[in-house]
């Protein structure tokens, strides 16, 4: 059971560590605003979410899985709420100076 | 191992591009990754409590000061290229850094082995001021002194701030988002985040006598509520001469004075507590100071006042 656990949880991180990496390289070589953007949602929501799925399965009590998945929960929220920010910038024609 | 040599690399290539960036905007985005990485430098070594204080007051709430100012020197059309110093000043600017960086490297490598330390006492007279997160208790109780004459310094840099405006708009509203989108984006964020995030604030705060947080990092995700809010245009700042918002202002630190001044009273000398009921006493501050702490910090955010009172 403990070797299952353990197994779920290093196939989980590094898919999410993957994500994180694949995200991480289209934000350095994406050639615009919007791809950039797109790139590092994959690495906000799916890395992140992959990652806490692993470590999941390492909890003890409820309160600390519950405690993980609203973390996530939060970075989703707020990763969503910049994205569009950026994004809406982005189209707009860059900051305004 | 891997990881810490990852992470120390990491943290001194942050550094190195925050101090070489050309751009404001860039070295105040590197300043903030560069306090993120040191929080997770300050979990490595085992100090949760100063990872929780470099993430939320050093990264986030001083990288929106930074940025809030960047913001106002491109607005005001100061670049930071246009007060580029002569090399006279850069190379004093050098010689200033390398000494300092020589003098705390050499008082690393003179330290005696072991190193001088308090946490032993720390850790044996703890039990008297009814807390069990050591680094609260030295804090609230042992260095108490310290932590008070932050939160007055804190109140003072606003002061400060305050009258970098001119006389007409003493006491007038900090300048205003501008946006009031009631089906936009940011109003959305802030209805759904703003209400976990002042439980979680306060949560930080008083879990703060058990485990690592405390009053100055539940403070600032308070106001970082505030400050979402008032940037997605939901509330206004008030004007800075309203009397409910200088008490708010004002009450932590002479709630904590006023306590130290008692403890000559009742327990011998300034800010001691007795130890029957040392744990109320410290709630009893700590309430009033993470309330005005919250304050503060938001109202350094949002900066001097720059619209007339009403009256």
């Amino acid at each position: 059971m403990r070797f299952a656990l353990d197994a779920l949880t290093i196939f989980a991180v590094a898919a999410g560590a993957f994500f994180f990496l694949a995200g991480t390289v289209g934000l350095l070589r994406f050639p615009d605003a919007l791809s950039r953007v797109h790139a590092l949602t994959k690495a906000d929501n799916l890395g992140l979410g992959l990652i806490v799925v692993g470590l999941l399965f390492q909890t003890e009590g409820l309160l600390a899985g519950l405690k993980l998945v609203a973390v996530w929960l939060l970075a989703l929220l707020a990763g969503a709420a910049v994205t569009q920010l950026i994004a809406r910038i982005a189209q707009a024609g860059g900051p305004r100076v | 191992m891997a990881f810490d040599a990852v992470l120390v690399v990491s943290v001194l290539g942050v550094a190195a591009w925050t101090v070489a960036a050309r751009d404001t905007f860039a070295a105040v985005v590197g300043f903030i990754a560069f306090g993120l990485l040191l929080a997770l430098v300050w979990v490595r070594l085992a100090a949760p409590d100063v990872a929780l204080t470099e993430a939320a007051l050093g990264s986030g709430l001083t990288g929106g000061l930074l940025l809030a100012a960047s913001t106002r020197l491109g607005r005001a059309g100061m670049t930071a290229a246009s007060e580029t110093p002569g090399s006279i000043l850069r190379l004093a600017a050098v010689v200033v850094c390398a000494f300092v960086a020589a003098g705390l490297v050499a008082l690393l490598l003179l330290l005696p082995e072991p190193a001088p330390t308090l946490a032993t006492q720390a850790a044996a007279n703890i039990a008297a001021t009814g807390l069990l997160n050591p680094v609260t208790a030295v804090l609230m109780a042992f260095r108490a002194i310290d932590t008070l004459l932050e939160v007055v310094v804190l109140l003072v840099a606003l002061l400060g701030m305050w009258s970098l405006a001119p006389d007409r708009l003493w006491g007038g509203l900090p300048r205003g988002s501008g946006l009031s989108d009631p089906d936009g984006l940011l109003t959305f964020v802030a209805q759904l985040l703003v209400p976990v995030g002042i439980l979680v604030g306060i949560h930080i705060f008083w879990i703060g006598s058990v485990a690592p947080g405390g009053e100055f990092q539940g403070a600032t995700i308070l106001a970082a509520m505030w400050i979402l809010t008032a940037v997605a245009g939901l509330v206004d700042a008030p004007a800075t001469s309203r009397p409910w918002l200088r008490l708010l202002l004002v009450a932590g630190p002479a709630v904590f004075f006023a306590i130290g001044l008692a403890g000559f009273a009742i327990a011998g000398s300034f800010l001691a507590y007795p130890p029957s009921y040392a744990k109320l006493l410290i709630l009893t501050i700590e309430i009033p100071v993470t309330l005005s702490i919250a304050a503060m910090l938001a109202l350094l955010v949002a900066g001097p006042p720059e619209r007339e009172p009403q009256r």
